[in-house]
């Protein structure tokens, strides 16, 4: 692949603000939060349960669910276009074709009563002039591409005769069937056995490359992330906290929430060794987005804190080059490695 | 599969033994019998020509040797004569099924058509005054006797138009034929279609929340193709049941209906029947109801396998 081609921006998220309406108030979901993705490369969204990532990527496709959701500013460029500024038709013509989507639960995201075949049939013949016969073939030759076995006889099955490992291997290849520019995998493994796990990212990031895609992973395993990605966003609490590398991120994280992260990985013993270690926890819960803190939004389970951590919010600075982080402490961090 | 059906099959033979007992012992257990009405209305009578009668009859003969007498008639297709007009029984029964089976009929259809579409639209739009609307007629349906409801269609008839509409055993043209089953099919149908509107309603609520569901709007489907081709396909289960027992319900409704309406179907003959306590025709027909309920039970399962293949390739 070309150095030129490797640069060129499929994804511009440009101040993305997400807010849902609900009972007990008004929350952000996602508050001014801005990245951008390159063909053929992977950046990680990382964070707590809650925290905005799956919010921001449904965001992206606009399939947050209104009401209560709605995305309230910012813009989502798609290879030059604006998606927020599209028409419900046009923005179809979007979803499945330019941008896929794959999710967390592969048992429950394919439809029971339709055959795996007829599945990524649909998403074919949405968006591409052909015949069903034609789609077939490519719905077989999908499965193929994502390594299941006996692709024409699985075609014909039912996800409930698949195991979870084949359904996300089937997810991937409807998501992929007409070739997506981006592909978004909303915590794609979580649900999976640990050896199906890496068997299925492999898989992702493999056909990522082949196609050029570029692919936004959503995850709260850095394990993961450590694997698979170029970038990362780390989220907290609808905000965007900290960027980098996937090396300078993990040799000097600048955000204490980024720290605790890393430091409540548990780390494999090995066979026979005694550990007294216990495994770190950050302090304390993700704040209620509709009543959040003045300040930083950590500040309150942050051992760095400082009064002005709790009066102002901190900027999203270049700490270092091409390494931001929104931390007033976080220049005292880098300094300090 | 197969085995499946066979079993079903053999379920249903033992079924309709025990509802045929059922029905020969409580027809039985009813105090008096056609003999006691008759002699009851002509006052004092010699107890020797009541006793002749009821031998004539085969009402003396033990209640195994009359149940055996009728079951085995039965399976050779004889069903015996009817007490009041001396006709066989088949000849009275047969002209009167299909008009209750158009009702019928015509009655599910417009339940299933109505209700439906309707409970669809209710469940996507949920929250909105249209919503509300829908949940409003539904409730009135399910709340609405369907004697009174055809008696307000009457009144209404007569006093807009005039006229009401008159069974007519050979209607000239087919929308005469329409209008004579139309109307009634609506009185008796407005509460299942009501009961399916609700059914389908929730089932599709929940349905909508599914991950699927996103799956299918993140491929790029459109909004009716995701409620009509994903959802309402996986929704639909629970409404084929209840319309599958609507169906046994509706012969309870058409009793009245056809009553108020005037309409020569067996639902009304059923009751003129107990009445006299005209045992063959009370207890064929009530026969054959009992299979008909059975066999749409049948066809509603086979229904749930051809729809679901969790169902189908399960076993």
């Amino acid at each position: 692949m070309s150095e030129a081609k490797t640069a060129e921006t499929v994804l511009d998220v440009r101040n993305l603000q997400t807010v849902f309406f609900t009972n007990s108030g008004l929350f952000r979901a996602v508050d001014d939060v801005s990245f951008s993705v390159r063909r053929g490369e992977t950046l990680a969204i990382v964070g707590e349960s809650g925290c905005g990532k799956s919010v921001s990527a449904l965001s992206i496709v606009r399939l947050v669910p209104d009401p209560p959701g709605r995305i309230v500013g910012g813009s989502v460029t798609l290879e030059g276009t604006d998606l927020l500024k599209l028409d419900d038709a046009a923005m179809r013509a979007v979803r499945g074709n330019r941008i896929s989507m794959i999710f967390q639960e592969p048992m429950t995201s394919l439809n029971p009563v339709m055959r795996i075949g007829d599945q990524i049939v649909e998403a074919v013949r949405l968006h591409q002039k052909v015949s069903s016969k034609e789609a077939w073939k490519q719905a077989v030759d999908m499965l193929r591409l994502v390594r299941i076995p006996e692709p024409e006889r699985r075609a014909q099955e039912y996800p409930h005769q698949l195991s979870g490992g084949m359904r996300q291997r089937a997810m991937i290849a409807m998501a992929l069937a007409c070739r997506p520019a981006l592909l978004i995998a909303d915590e794609p493994t979580t649900a999976l056995d640990v050896t199906i796990q890496a068997q299925i990212l492999a898989l992702i990031v493999d056909l990522q490359q082949r196609l050029g895609t570029g692919l936004i992973l959503i995850t709260h395993d850095l394990g993961v992330v450590a694997q698979t990605a170029q970038r990362v966003i780390v989220m907290y609490a609808g905000k965007k906290v900290e960027e980098a590398t996937v090396e300078s991120l993990f040799e000097t994280p600048l955000h204490p929430y980024t720290r605790g992260l890393m430091a409540s990985m548990p780390a494999v013993i090995a066979l026979g060794a005694k550990s007294d270690a216990r495994l770190a926890e950050i302090p304390g819960m993700v704040p209620s987005l509709t009543n959040l803190p003045p300040g930083c939004a950590f500040a309150p389970r942050c051992k760095l804190a400082v009064d002005r951590c709790r009066q102002e919010y901190p900027p999203l600075d270049e700490v270092k080059p091409n390494h931001w982080a929104a931390c007033w402490r976080a220049g005292e961090m880098a300094e300090a490695s | 599969m197969f085995a499946y059906i066979v079993r079903r099959l053999f379920l249903m033979l033992v079924t309709l033994f025990g509802i045929s007992v059922i029905i020969f012992v409580l027809l039985r257990v009813v105090p008096g019998n056609i003999v006691d009405i008759l002699f009851d209305a002509a006052g004092f009578v010699d107890p020797a020509d009541k006793a002749n009668l009821e031998r004539e009859l085969g009402l003396s003969q033990p209640i195994v040797v009359q149940y055996l007498h009728w079951i085995g008639g039965l399976l050779r297709g004889d069903l015996g004569y009817s007490y009041v007009s001396e006709k066989p029984a088949l000849e009275e029964i047969l002209p009167r099924i299909p008009i209750t089976a158009r009702l019928a009929g015509l009655a599910l259809l417009f339940s299933a058509s109505i209700g439906i579409p309707l409970g669809v639209i209710s469940a996507v739009h949920q929250g909105s005054k249209l919503d509300y609307a829908l949940r409003v007629v539904s409730l009135s349906g399910l709340s609405l006797p369907s004697f009174w409801l055809g008696l307000l269609i009457l009144m209404a008839s007569v006093s807009l138009f005039g006229t009401m509409p008159i069974f007519n055993p050979n209607p000239k043209t087919w929308l005469e034929a329409l209008t004579i089953y139309a109307v009634p099919a609506m009185a008796v149908g407005f509460r299942s279609a009501a009961l399916t509107m609700r059914i389908t309603r929730s089932s599709m609520l929940e349905i909508l929340r599914q991950d699927y569901i996103r799956t299918a709007r993140a491929k790029g489907a459109s909004e009716a193709s995701v409620n009509y081709h994903h959802a309402l396909k996986n929704a639909v289960l629970p409404v084929i049941t209840v319309i599958g027992i609507e169906a046994a319900f509706l012969i309870g409704g058409l009793i009245v209906t056809e009553t108020v309406f005037n309409i020569p179907g067996i639902a009304r003959f059923l009751v003129e029947a107990l009445r006299w306590r005209d045992y063959p025709i009370v207890q064929n027909l009530v026969m054959f109801i009992a299979v008909v309920v059975v066999v749409v039970n049948f066809v509603v399962d086979m229904l749930y396998a051809a729809i679901d293949p969790r169902i189908r390739f399960g076993d």
